[in-house]
């Protein structure tokens, strides 16, 4: 603006995060800026994160001293159009007026004040790129605790927390840490898995396009506790915002000293960089991603040796999510027990959970766990987007099971999901209404194998072509009965004889389907069919 | 002399390489054996003479894990862990034989059948048709689908043939090329079921880096490569039996 700051009453924030940006926000903030200036106002317009409520993105929040009724909060407007920006103006918004589109206080709207954000305590309110911000809401907190202590301690710490892999797999974070920790070796590495691939997720897009300090600093925390020098950022291609977020706060971490050959003055040495895969689903398998990285074709490497002992170039790795890494900066600074004490269970902490597909409000929603499916679909999510009743909802991407309305009361909690066989997952749940068929759900399900499979086995890289051929005949009403015996005996073979878990979690989808919605498939409902627990 | 520096007969296909280890003990099917540190499951029991079926292993190349035919059962262990790909622990107790891992392996045997010339069923004398004898399959249950039976011969090579349609995509051949030869002429190209064999950049074998040294044919479980000498007056594929 125009206008030297100090006379700047209002700041204006408009998010810069992609999803906010395909619905306009970019549009939005060049509209209220020219509008700003024909007005002769002094308004600063700050880019920042996105608070994950994205039925009102574009969401345009105003503070300053101007804006009337806010006692210093945040008030909000959305979605706005470019078009509307005139008549905001008109309406005062920059100093908190009257408007169709206001929202009142961000953080009073109930879907965002009854959520527990704990890993996204920045989202919506901070420039992603701007460190004094970063520091100023609790950034860099835990860096600095944990290179006061010794690694160890900083291991056990992450122990205590409970924390488990946010990826899918919910192994412990804090045991891998002591594995990698553990071993001997001239060099090891710290890699992110950022291939998000899962169907309706975004929660590690958010963390990395809008809080990228928070995983660079769980990083570090990761070099530090492990002995770990560099890491490696492995981001799906198709995620070039994130990259460029990335690439310019790891620029200022190495200017200000925080990343480097001796951080902060304390002898310790970490870096790393982004790494930018070549559209692989399976690439977010550990084994294949550090196959990819290190040049290769993405297949699945054997296990035992883990990758916490044999990783990266041979060498003790730590492979962590995203949000798993994301998660450790509130746990060095407020300590294990302060994220214990959230959760049920074995499943300690908080979730971002991603609401996506038919539903009313889609956006993020960090929770305790033990939140249960209803209460995320109808409060949070408001129903259908449809207005239609809810019939099926996937929970964990693309290879979990299909729930129907019976198994909605299920608290989100590894164990009670994995006893439905279904899947926590990535935290992503996506909702259908009554207009689904799940016979094509579930050719999908084989279909998404088919197409994402690596090829190294023979259950996954046949198994799901025949698997999709075979549902596809069944849908066509050929040899119903004989391709339904042969599609269970395929999906037994898969889950049992497969790899790794893409091939053998793909029926996962197939059998819930078979099991909860036989009638679209043409099949007779059964109590019992075969292989569903 | 390969077998001395072994320590292995060289009449019998361990599966997977000899390790040097400090002596562990286990027992397979009920019977003890004892073998170095590292050794695979599957060494162990073709030590002690239990055969386990296996297409992507042999003992001249590291461990693959891909062809899923050499499940077994471990105590206290969950699932069907490969023996190729786990390695012996001090008392543990395998099985490799059950009315389940007869099942599976049959699964995974009808996958493959279900993209292999039924012509080629009969008479054959690969590894395949051993494993086809050992697990009792020899036809596939699967309603014709996509598959790789009309993908063309590659006879550019005046020593071996490629045929394709009898590829099972083990990668043993990519890996002896590797491993054995040190060439790096071969690759799996696609993915999923479009995975295929490619030497160099998808060229004919007489076009690309390959050196004609052969460790691709003798490591290839199906004879999908295979010497041409074998074939008086040129190769055809079986025919369909006439119905």
């Amino acid at each position: 603006m125009s206008e030297p700051s100090s006379k700047v009453a209002t700041t204006v924030y408009v998010p810069r995060d992609s999803t906010a940006i395909s619905l306009g926000a970019d549009e939005v903030a060049a509209a209220i800026a020219a509008e700003a200036q024909r007005r002769g106002l002094g308004v600063r317009i700050v880019r920042t994160s996105s608070r994950g409520l994205f039925w009102l993105e574009p969401l345009v929040e105003v503070a300053g001293a101007e804006v009337q009724g806010a006692g210093g909060a945040r008030l909000g407007y959305g979605p706005v159009t470019p078009a509307d920006v005139p008549g905001l103006f008109e309406a005062g918004f920059h100093r908190g007026g009257a408007h169709a589109l206001a929202l009142g206080k961000v953080e009073a709207i109930p879907f965002l004040a009854r959520q527990e954000r704990l890993t996204f305590a920045r989202a919506g309110i901070t420039d992603p790129v701007s460190l004094s911000d970063y520091e100023a809401h609790g950034g860099l907190r835990g860096l600095r605790r944990a290179l006061g202590m010794a690694p160890a301690a900083v291991v056990e710490e992450v122990v205590a927390s409970g924390l488990r892999g946010r990826g899918g797999a919910g192994f412990p974070t804090g045991i891998k840490w002591r594995t990698v920790a553990a071993a001997q070796a001239p060099r090891k590495y710290v890699v992110v898995n950022a291939d998000e691939g899962d169907s309706g997720t975004y929660s590690d897009r958010m963390v990395m396009e809008g809080d990228p300090f928070v995983l660079l600093e769980g990083m570090a925390i990761a070099g530090w506790a492990t002995g770990a020098s560099y890491g490696y950022i492995y981001l799906r291609s198709e995620y070039p915002d994130a990259k460029r977020v990335l690439e310019e706060a790891l620029a200022v971490l190495r200017k200000t000293g925080w990343y480097g050959t001796n951080i902060q003055g304390s002898g310790f040495a970490f870096d790393a960089e982004v790494r930018v895969g070549a559209g692989a689903y399976i690439c977010g398998e550990e084994t294949a991603l550090l196959e990819s990285l290190e040049g290769k074709r993405g297949m699945i490497r054997y296990k035992p040796p883990l990758p916490a002992i044999k990783g990266l170039f041979g060498l003790p790795t730590v492979v962590n999510n995203v949000v798993s890494l994301a998660s450790v900066p509130i746990v060095l600074d407020r300590g294990g027990k302060y994220h214990a004490d959230y959760g049920m269970g074995r499943s300690r902490g908080t979730l971002p959970i991603q609401l996506a597909g038919n539903v009313k409000r889609a956006g993020l929603v960090e929770k305790a766990f033990g939140v249960t499916l209803r209460t995320l679909i109808e409060d949070y999510g408001g129903g259908t987007r449809s207005g239609r009743p809810v019939r099926a909802v996937q929970v964990g991407g693309p290879l979990g099971a299909y729930f129907d309305q019976s198994l909605l009361d299920l608290p989100l909690d590894y164990e009670a999901l994995a006893q439905h066989k279904g899947m926590v997952g990535h935290g992503g749940i996506v909702v259908f209404d009554d207009t689904v068929d799940m016979a094509e759900q579930a050719r999908y399900a084989m279909e998404f194998c088919a197409v994402e499979s690596c090829g190294k086995c023979t259950p996954c890289r046949i198994g799901s072509t025949r698997g999709e051929e075979l549902i596809r005949r069944i849908i066509a009403g050929q040899d119903v009965a004989a391709n339904h015996r042969q599609l269970l005996a395929l999906c037994d073979v898969m889950e049992h004889a497969s790899l790794c878990a893409l091939g053998g979690m793909a029926p996962w989808p197939v059998l819930s389907a078979l099991k909860y919605f036989p009638g679209d498939f043409g099949l007779p409902a059964s109590k019992e069919p075969a292989h569903v627990v | 002399m390969w077998s001395e520096l072994r320590r292995l007969r060289d009449d019998v296909d361990y599966g997977t390489p000899p390790r040097d280890g400090a002596p562990v003990s286990l027992t397979v099917d009920g019977v003890p054996v004892t073998v170095p540190a590292g050794s695979s499951v599957m060494l162990a029991a073709t030590s002690c003479r239990k055969s386990v079926p296996k297409l992507c292993a042999t003992d001249t190349l590291e461990a693959f894990g891909s062809c899923r035919v050499c499940l077994v059962e471990i105590e206290g262990r969950r699932g069907f862990p490969a023996a190729c790909t786990t390695p012996v622990e001090a008392g543990m107790v395998v099985r490799t034989q059950s009315p389940r891992l007869q099942e599976l392996r049959k699964g995974v045997m009808e996958l493959y059948l279900s993209d292999f010339p039924a012509s080629e069923v009969p008479g054959g004398w690969s590894e395949l048709h051993e494993v086809m004898a050992a697990t009792g399959v020899t036809t596939s249950p699967y309603p014709t689908g996509q598959n790789h039976l009309d993908a063309p011969v590659d006879e550019s090579n005046p020593y071996f043939l490629f045929d394709p349609a009898k590829c099972i995509v083990c990668s043993r051949c990519v890996r002896a090329c590797e491993e054995v030869q040190g060439t790096f002429a071969l690759t799996v190209a696609g993915r999923g079921f479009q995975s295929k064999i490619v030497a160099s950049q998808g060229e004919r074998f007489l076009d690309s880096e390959c050196v004609s040294c052969g460790a691709c044919v003798q490591a290839c479980p199906t004879h999908s490569l295979v010497e041409k000498s074998l074939f008086e007056g040129g190769y055809h594929r079986a025919q369909p039996p006439q119905a």
